[in-house]
């Protein structure tokens, strides 16, 4: 009886959602039969209440000038909370181990926090697309200057983008799982270039000018679901384990355009898989330079990656405001 | 040993309930894009959470987009996550069958796949 009641309750409030909300579908990066899982490298197109924590990154870097080569570790987390359906706010963090530092020693600390708001303007069930904007602020000073973190501001305002295959015609029913995801960002200082002022071997001031290049910054994902696959083209009859997963390829792309760095372009190609499970998704990547300027050797990054709003879909879950 | 546990502890919290909190569709008979020899009286689809059945449905069209199934989707008494639907007689051809399903967490989601009959 408590539990056909029980069920009665939710029915009511069940019929009340329908009604009132049809803003279900955009929780963690649905778009109509689309579920975009969460990048490892670059950012997601939607907005989500989700917890990445951790993020492990590891790779060596190359000599860069007196900058001796060096293993770096971050260990970054980044929390997204909704404020309403389709605006919200993610806060990131990191922790870094240099392995020499530019002094020389083994170094580690805090990177500057960031903050970033985004807003999902579009989204399309029936392409399974998405756009949004978002606007992120990295606080300088707020790091520790000896692993890198810098002493000022840097604003980031990008375009996402998220496109699912589903709408192909039949004859191309085998390409519907397929999926990509965008972004195209500028990273701008707030400050052109850090002076340091030292003194010579003769005693005489000597003034240092790091310049800090605004930078295009883009990047895509292009993964292959095979929940799709089995669920909306063909059951091709994969265990339990392997149907919930989707490989993918991440481009990471910097474009420094200006302040003695235009054209230096840096950037990674990061082949992996992403498990999504019911509650969290788990994700590794290769990160394998695109050049010399970039790096020689080959990294990872790991992810375990939380679906907030199904964890605890009434509470944290939700947005501060509006409907679901 | 101890890590051990909590690592089992979080692998069997992932897949005790299959993907997301949504409900999708986890397999089906027919099978999803299948190709069967012997026409089927009904079709029955698995979701990956227990629906709520009054505001789940399935629904089943021939290639003319005219309604094959008899009109009623009822739940699966042994499985709170199933769904069926009883078909008129069938012949060959292919036939499409759309889903649109209401998880208990109040999620809705909706899809399709199609199967054909090939006696």
């Amino acid at each position: 009886m408590r539990r056909i009641l029980a069920r009665a309750v939710l029915s009511v409030g069940t019929v009340a959602l329908v009604l009132t909300a049809a803003a279900s579908a955009h929780a963690h990066g649905l778009a109509g039969k689309r579920f975009f899982p969460s990048t490892l490298t670059i950012d997601d197109p939607f907005v989500a209440d989700e917890l990445s924590l951790p993020t492990v990154f590891h790779i060596k870097e190359p000599r860069d000038g007196e900058t001796p080569a060096r293993q770096n570790t971050t260990v970054s987390g980044e929390f997204s909370k909704r404020i309403l359906p389709n605006l919200g706010l993610t806060f990131g963090g990191d922790w870094t181990l240099l392995d020499p530092a530019a002094n020389g020693k083994t170094e580690s600390g805090f990177g500057n926090l960031e903050l970033t708001l985004k807003y999902q303007f579009f989204t399309s069930a029936e392409h399974e697309t998405i756009f949004s904007v978002a606007f992120g602020w990295e606080a300088g000073g707020t790091g520790r200057a000896k692993i890198g973190a810098e002493s000022f501001d840097v604003f980031k305002p990008a375009l996402l983008f998220g496109k699912g295959f589903g709408d192909l015609p039949k004859a191309l029913a085998w390409l519907k799982p397929l999926a990509v995801t965008g972004i195209v960002e500028g990273v701008l200082p707030s400050r052109s270039g850090n002076k340091t002022f030292m003194l010579n071997d003769d005693g005489d001031l000597e003034i240092e000018v790091e310049k800090n290049p605004n930078v295009f910054h883009w990047g895509f994902a292009v993964m292959y679901s095979l929940p799709y696959l089995q669920a909306f083209v063909k059951d091709i009859g994969l265990p339990v384990i392997l149907n919930r997963l989707i490989p993918l390829v991440e481009i990471d792309i910097n474009n420094p355009l200006d302040r003695g760095f235009a054209g230096k372009t840096t950037g990674t190609v990061n082949p992996g898989i992403i498990w999504a499970g019911k509650y969290f998704q788990l994700g590794l990547e290769a990160v394998i330079p695109i050049n010399e300027r970039t790096g020689k050797n080959v990294g990872f990054r790991a992810q375990i990656h939380f679906f907030l709003d199904d964890i605890f879909p009434n509470t944290v879950g939700r947005p501060l405001f509006g409907s679901r | 040993m101890k890590g051990a546990r909590l690592l089992l502890a979080i692998w069997a919290l992932a897949v005790a309930g299959p993907a997301w909190g949504h409900a999708f569709l986890e397999r089906a008979e027919p099978r999803v894009g299948s190709t069967v020899k012997a026409a089927p009286t009904q079709v029955r689809a698995w979701f990956t959470q227990n629906l709520e059945p009054a505001f789940s449905t399935l629904e089943v069209v021939n290639e003319r987009g005219e309604r094959v199934d008899q009109g009623v989707t009822r739940p699966d008494p042994g499985n709170p996550a199933a769904l069926q639907i009883a078909l008129k007689p069938v012949g060959a051809g292919t036939y499409q069958v759309k889903w649109r399903v209401l998880s208990v967490d109040t999620h809705v989601t909706e899809g399709d796949f199609t199967f054909k009959v090939h006696p």
